[in-house]
């Protein structure tokens, strides 16, 4: 593994309290959104997060942002530390992680213009310059006509708002961007435009993504490493071609073999039919060991007690790694 | 082709809305038909007029604004543009179950779940209304254990927030089904839910519609739902309907450039890139274009496509699969091979 690390995260927990019970002692009720997820984000890839909704890989999204403060661990840019929240954050260190959020009808603020809506991350991040100039060269940038700057998002069509939700993105020249579900709400004749938009972006800027999305079928074609998440959790990482070619993670597997295909082709490359069973567990009151026993066709009977670590797949390849007892463990762990 | 007559069918409809500012031509001219225990598709994009469709053959479009200009749809062999009340009733109660995208929606929150699914077997037919309560409520759990749900005794005092979202789909097609419906149509049965959760209610509902038999319609924007549950597949596009083809035949040779481009947008598991897609945008209902409907966006556009709206031709297949598609590229049958060879690399 090539050791220019922009984003490393390591053993981050983020509990939610969402309740008390208890009549005296009023204990809190506590969703672990994100329980323990280590990672690291090489410069200029596509970071791939994979997950089912409550899986947790918008809240690391936010964390990153700095939406969230993280519980516990250790999360750091570019080598310094930004394990606190956003508005503290210095400005230059802000405008180098930016966001693209799913929905662009309410990510965009229906009364700007948007002209206005790129002036504003350009009027904080660069002041000094011709805002004007500027924000015709970012819609130049993402192929819109400058006519577009006296539009309301509304007169846009669902792809160009999410096109103009990018340009707002890259407004202060950032390094890494997160995608979080960009083309979950466009249509699939559209979805492409898109994607391939960010895709050129991502080459001619020296991007970093970090990439979430429910879609499977899009992941292959976008990532350069995958990463699945399940109930706050990571349960395997590992390289695109890997993941889905040799996929071992029996969650993994399960996701795989449900999603529905268009080719034979593709029939062939999923897995073999992994019935889907069971119902996603309550973040509220996880399963005790690994969490996905409930659900796990290949479960053990240390499953149900031991939480597995995340552990190589042999040691020929140490960037494919899974979090499942299938797979040998190190001497001597004992975890509840 | 068979001789039977179809379950549904509908011939030449129209559905515009009058709006303020204008009249909005949404659906032109449809024909689609199901056969009796036929599983068809509809798949087109948001806004194509699929949801339009199906609200127009339960008769529940909101008049204003919605207008049928033209149109005949039949239902068992009964013009529903004539039924009276008591007979849409009857035909919605037994006839044709919907089950929609979001199930969440679809329950009453303030009612559990037995309350909502005995009244729904109480009013599906007038025999029905003659039920005492433990009929009610042995009709209720048999149509909860059809659905794989563990303890439905417990279930019945539920209420729909205690569940889950695959729960409630399932309550759902439980009691889309419980009235014994002999069309039961699906609005993106699975889209509200998560990938696991959706191939699970999928397949159920899948094993049900084949062991009960029913005529069934899937709605979706999702090809490979479609591919994985159909006979039959209706491809819709800004209100016409495009191509019809047997699903294994046009997922195989889809012929319309339309169905070609929407295939080729969807991403494969085996990587390969994604396509940019189909350039443009779904025209405006208001002025629609005279011609071909997708002509503006169509990589084959010829000027006839512009001025004429193009008829649906018949291209036989093998094993005489009828296949027809509403294209001036299949105008004469030599240029159907001619296509054929541009068609998507699948």
């Amino acid at each position: 593994m090539s050791d220019d690390v922009i984003l490393r995260i390591d053993n981050l927990r983020k509990h939610f309290i969402v309740g008390r019970k208890g009549l005296i002692k009023r204990e809190p009720i506590t969703v672990k959104a994100v329980d323990g997820v280590s990672f690291d984000v090489q410069r200029g890839e596509t970071f791939g997060i994979v997950g089912e909704s409550g899986s947790g890989k918008s809240t690391i999204a936010y964390i990153t942002m700095g939406m969230y403060l993280p519980t516990s661990g250790t999360i750091t840019f570019n080598g310094r530390d930004i394990f606190e929240r956003g508005d503290r954050r210095p400005l230059d260190l802000r405008k180098e992680i930016q966001i693209v959020f799913q929905d662009p009808g309410s990510s965009l603020n229906p009364r700007r213009t948007i002209r206005q809506i790129l002036d504003l991350p350009l009027g904080i991040h660069q002041p000094e310059k011709d805002r004007l100039t500027e924000i015709i060269r970012l819609l130049e940038l993402v192929d819109l006509p400058p006519e577009f700057m006296h539009k309301y998002p509304r007169q846009l069509s669902g792809g160009e708002r999410q096109i103009v939700a990018i340009a707002r993105a890259l407004a202060t020249n950032p390094s890494l961007v997160i995608l979080d579900e960009p083309t979950s709400a466009l249509d699939v004749s559209v979805q492409g435009k898109v994607i391939n938009l960010l895709t050129r972006l991502q080459r001619e800027l020296n991007l970093t993504y970090i990439f979430i999305t429910h879609d499977l079928s899009v992941m292959r074609n976008l990532a350069t490493r995958v990463a699945i998440m399940y109930l706050g959790r990571v349960a395997e990482v590992a390289e695109t071609v890997h993941f889905f070619e040799s996929p071992q993670h029996p969650y993994t597997q399960m996701l795989l073999s449900s999603i529905p295909v268009l080719t034979e082709d593709e029939e062939a490359l999923r897995p073999a039919r992994v019935v889907s069973t069971g119902e996603i567990p309550s973040p509220v009151d996880l399963p005790s060991g690994c969490s996905f026993h409930t659900r796990c066709p290949q479960v053990m009977d240390h499953c149900r007690h031991l939480d597995p670590l995340m552990v190589p797949i042999d040691v020929t390849d140490s960037d494919h790694i899974v979090r499942c007892h299938l797979f040998e463990q190190p001497n001597g762990q004992v975890q509840s | 082709m068979t001789t039977e007559t179809p379950l549904l069918d509908i011939r030449d409809l129209s559905v515009h809305f009058r709006v303020y500012g204008g009249v909005l031509k949404v659906l032109d001219r449809i024909n689609f038909h199901v056969m009796p225990g036929e599983r068809v598709g509809l798949v087109g994009e948001t806004g194509c007029g699929k949801t339009t469709t199906m609200k127009t053959i339960l008769r529940v479009l909101p008049s204003p604004p919605a207008e049928i200009p033209q149109g005949e749809i039949w239902f068992q062999g009964q013009d529903v543009m004539k039924m009276s009340q008591r007979e849409l009733v009857h035909m919605r109660g037994q006839g044709i179950s919907m089950i929609f995208q979001d199930p969440t929606a679809a329950l009453n929150p303030v009612f559990n779940v037995g309350q909502q699914l005995t009244a729904v077997i109480r009013h599906a037919s007038p025999e029905n209304r003659n039920l005492n309560r433990d009929q009610l409520r042995e009709r209720a759990l048999e149509a909860l254990r059809q659905v794989a749900l563990a303890d439905p005794e417990r279930l019945l005092e539920s209420y729909p927030i205690q569940l889950s979202g695959g729960m409630r789909q399932r309550v759902c097609i439980g009691m889309a089904l419980s009235t014994q419906p002999g069309l039961l149509i699906a609005d993106e049965p699975g889209t509200a839910l998560d990938v696991t959760i959706q191939d699970q209610v999928l397949r159920l509902l899948q094993n049900l519609v084949e062991q009960q038999g029913n005529s069934f319609i899937l709605i979706t924007h999702t090809l490979g739902i479609v591919r994985q549950m159909t006979d039959r597949v209706y491809v819709m596009y800004a209100g016409n309907m495009v191509e019809v083809a047997p699903t294994r035949r046009l997922f195989t040779n889809p012929l319309h450039p339309y169905t070609q481009g929407l295939m080729d947008a969807v991403p494969r598991l085996t990587g390969g890139g994604i396509s940019e897609g189909i350039p443009g945008r779904i025209p405006d209902y208001m002025n629609p274009p005279s011609g071909c409907r997708f002509s503006s966006r169509c990589p084959h556009a010829m000027p006839v496509c512009s001025r004429e709206k193009p008829p649906v031709f018949q291209v036989e297949g093998p094993e005489d699969e009828s296949h027809e598609v509403a294209c001036f590229l299949y105008d004469e049958p030599q240029k159907v091979n001619n296509y054929k060879a541009e068609a998507v690399p699948v």
